[in-house]
Parts: structure tokens; C-alpha cells; sequence
């Protein structure tokens, strides 16, 4: 057993923990943060992505013991007193998800982009998410979603960016 | 699936990381940015006894000047590697290589010298290192050795450190002025390259005066393409590179895998290294 000393989502928690356990099991099962979901095996779908010191990780590809000394932020430490950040209110209002289980990782993966890139171009948006799968929405309502979080025009998001990916 | 269980140490400095492995003799592995290991773990492909976590070892991190040589910390990740200007201004074929490697998250943690010491053939900076004729500095019991890239590389997913060694530092010489490709083919975003061609191109009086094109994914180790290098060397035009190109899978035994056969692979070494090489001798 290892010590470590985390501190998620503000709050600092101390613990005993085997070397192999996965940052992403020791969010879930030990911390009970299950908004953070795992979704592969293989390091593949970015749903288990969290902020650790300032920039993304996916959990599932981190041990609980690298974290040590470390501040980890999941998607559920982002409301501030029930308030969603503007990100958030985003992927609601503009429908950018269907199933929902890729979405935690997508906005965080979001997140990171806006720190920053504050208004990246929708090309800049889906490069930024290429760690993310999402298997429902074809991933158009997504990349609007983080457009207008940005504060841009989301008309444009559409079969505009389809055509400029294709190109 | 959850890894097996292993014994888990933090040295704060190269030697103590350094004794931590020798005296686990052949049992146990390196761990710095975790994004080839752990999935390896993951899948219970590796199993070792100790895991030596250098990831906290700050002199193994950075990017700095020695003389007519670049030298990047084995534990710079992937994400500082993009953003150094130094490695923009003298090595910016590693800069566009290292921008195609997986996604954000995983450059994050992922480090150039763990992508080196994990000796893949289809991760894309074993050729571009190779390309760069970078030298690849490891420390053991008995002090530091410099290793070629061309030596370094041994068999698939094998490097010359030997059990008790661990790579430090990455030396490459500036490559001010010459033109840059990294050519990558893959089936989507985050995908390994089926191939990969890295491309260098010095240039004298619009002519290719020296061309060096490293190989991803065509073989057990990286490779260099020796024998288009020599016919680009006063290539004149995209006929005499297009020819050249044709030479670009000669002394390679490109794998079969799910993606391609090595005959598909083989045709494709010689389109991307036309691309590569084109698009090298018209960016400066």
C-alpha cells in the first residue's frame, strides 16, 4: 500500500492504495465520483478524462499513486453552487449528446481547448477532440456546443465544418 | 482489465532510480508519462515486479542549448515538446511529428524519452529521432553512455538499455534551414500509422543537396530510407523526387498486420515518402 494525498474537486482526501490502481477506480469506487465513466480498455475513448494539475488526462491511463500531491478537477467540480459553468449550459441548450456517456470527457477535453484557445475555429474544435469518441451524435451538436461556449456564431458548425474536415 | 499487482517506487534522482533497477535485476519497468505502459499493464501484456515512477525527477525534464545540439530531457512530455521554441527553431521536424502523436490528453502525459525507450516501430518519433541522426544519452551503475538512434533501436518493442539503465537525455543536432515532413497514414485520428515517413530535406540552388527520410512502421525497428536518401541527394524537380521515391521501401520488411499487408504497406512507403519529401523541400 502506498499513502497519497489527493485533492479532487476541492476537497482533500488521504488514503492507502495498491500502486495499481487506475486514477479513474479511485475516483469511482473509493471517492464515489462516478460522474467520471470509463468507457475502454484501452486508452481510446477520452470518457474518463479529468484535469490533473491544470491539464487533461485520461484517469484511466494514470495510477492513483501519480496523483499524489496533485489536484484533480472531474466534470462534477465544475458547477459552482449548482450554477453550471457556461461550457455545461452549452452541451444542454444545444443538445450535444444523446446517450450521455461520452460527455464528461468531452467537456472537459472542451474545457481544456477554451483555457487555451478561447475561440478556436470549428477545425481547431474537432482536432482538440480527437481523443474523444462519441458513438450517438456524429459529433455536430458537440462542436457547436463548444462554439457558443465561446461566444461565437454556431450556424456555422453544421455541414460548413463537415466540408471543411473534408478538405 | 485491472493490472496485476506490482511493487511501486519514486526515486527523486536519476541514481537512486537508476540503483532502484538495478537491483530488481530483470523485474521491473520504468514508468514516466505511463501512456505506452499503462495500457500495457492494463492489458496485462507487462507484468513486472516494480514499477520505478522517474516521473517526479525534475532534472529529467526540459529543453536546452549545447553548442550546435539540442538536448531534450527524456521526461519532457509531448505537450512541452510542441510548444518549445527551441525545439521550433532547430528541430521542427520533431515539433510536426510530435503534433500527430495521439491526442491532448495523452500528450500530456506522454514524454519523447518513454516513446523512445519503449521502442515501438509504429509510434512516430523512433524515425523522426532516427531521421534527426539524434544520440540518445542513458545512464547506468557505471555512469552515461551515448547510443545512435541507429543503434538504439534493436528488435520490436526493444531498445539497447539494458535492464539497469534508464534513457536521460535526447540529442539532436539543429536542423536550421532544412525543410521538414512528418507524412503520417492512419485510419483515424489516434490511430498508430500503418506508415509513417519523416523527411528532411537540405537544400542548395533549388536543388535536394541532402535528403534523410526516416521510416515508421516498416519494419521491427525504425529504419532509415538508405537508398532513396542517396538518389534524392541532387534530385532536381518532382520527377527526379517521385523517382526516388520509388527506391523508399528497398531493405525494409514492412508487417502484416489488421491494417495492411506489406505489400500495401511497401506502396505506400513509396507515395508518402514522395509526398513527405515534396512537401519538405517546399516548406523552409
Amino acid at each position: 500500500m502506498t499513502h497519497i494525498k489527493v485533492n479532487v474537486d476541492g476537497t482533500v482526501y488521504e488514503d492507502d492504495v495498491e500502486p495499481r490502481l487506475l486514477l479513474a477506480h479511485y475516483l469511482r469506487d473509493r471517492l464515489g465520483l462516478t460522474g467520471t465513466p470509463i468507457g475502454c480498455d484501452t486508452s481510446n475513448c477520452g470518457a474518463c478524462t479529468v484535469d490533473l494539475d491544470g491539464a487533461t488526462v485520461k484517469s484511466c491511463s494514470v495510477l492513483a499513486v501519480q496523483a499524489d500531491g496533485s489536484e484533480v478537477t472531474t466534470v462534477q467540480g465544475l458547477a459552482r453552487n449548482g450554477e453550471l459553468t457556461a461550457l455545461q449550459r452549452a452541451f444542454h441548450e444545444l443538445h450535444a449528446l444523446q446517450c450521455g456517456y461520452c460527455t464528461p470527457g468531452m467537456i472537459m477535453a472542451a474545457r481544456d481547448l477554451l483555457r487555451e484557445n478561447p475561440r478556436p475555429g470549428p477545425d481547431e474544435v474537432r482536432h482538440a477532440l480527437e481523443g474523444n469518441l462519441c458513438r450517438c451524435t456524429g459529433y455536430q451538436n458537440i462542436v457547436r456546443a463548444v462554439l457558443a461556449a465561446s461566444g461565437q456564431d454556431t450556424a456555422r458548425s453544421g455541414q460548413e465544418t463537415a466540408q471543411e474536415v473534408r478538405a | 482489465m485491472i493490472p496485476a499487482a506490482f511493487e511501486y517506487t519514486r526515486p527523486e534522482s536519476v541514481d537512486e532510480a537508476v540503483r532502484a533497477l538495478a537491483a530488481a535485476g530483470d523485474e521491473a519497468k520504468v514508468l514516466a508519462g505511463g501512456q505506452s505502459l499503462l495500457p500495457l499493464l492494463r492489458l496485462r501484456l507487462a507484468f513486472p515486479e516494480l514499477v520505478v515512477d522517474v516521473g517526479r525527477i525534475p532534472a529529467l525534464r526540459g529543453v536546452r542549448e549545447d553548442g550546435g545540439t539540442l538536448v531534450i530531457g527524456a521526461l519532457t512530455t509531448h505537450h512541452d515538446v510542441l510548444r518549445d521554441p527551441l525545439v521550433r527553431r532547430h528541430a521542427g521536424l520533431l515539433a510536426a511529428a510530435t503534433q500527430t502523436v495521439a491526442d491532448p490528453a495523452v500528450r500530456h502525459r506522454g514524454t519523447l524519452g518513454g516513446s523512445l525507450a519503449h521502442a515501438d516501430p509504429a509510434g512516430d518519433l523512433p524515425a523522426v529521432v532516427l531521421a534527426l541522426d539524434g544520440e540518445l544519452v542513458v545512464a547506468g551503475p557505471n555512469g552515461r553512455r551515448t547510443v545512435a538512434a541507429g543503434d538504439f533501436f534493436v528488435d520490436y518493442l526493444q531498445s539497447a538499455l539494458a535492464p539497469d539503465e534508464l534513457l536521460v537525455e535526447v540529442r539532436l543536432p539543429k536542423t536550421d534551414g532544412w525543410g521538414f515532413h512528418y507524412e503520417k497514414f492512419h485510419r483515424v485520428a489516434q490511430a498508430y500509422a500503418i506508415v509513417g515517413v519523416a523527411a528532411l530535406v537540405r537544400r542548395d540552388d533549388g536543388r535536394i543537396a541532402e535528403a534523410r527520410v526516416g521510416l515508421t512502421n516498416m519494419g521491427s525497428t525504425p529504419l532509415r530510407a538508405v537508398a532513396a536518401e542517396r538518389a534524392l541527394a541532387g534530385a532536381d524537380g518532382p520527377d527526379a523526387v517521385a523517382r526516388a521515391a520509388e527506391l523508399a521501401a528497398e531493405g525494409t520488411r514492412p508487417p502484416q498486420d489488421v491494417s495492411a499487408s506489406p505489400e500495401y504497406r511497401t506502396h505506400l512507403a513509396r507515395v508518402l515518402t514522395r509526398r513527405a519529401v515534396l512537401a519538405a523541400t517546399e516548406a523552409r
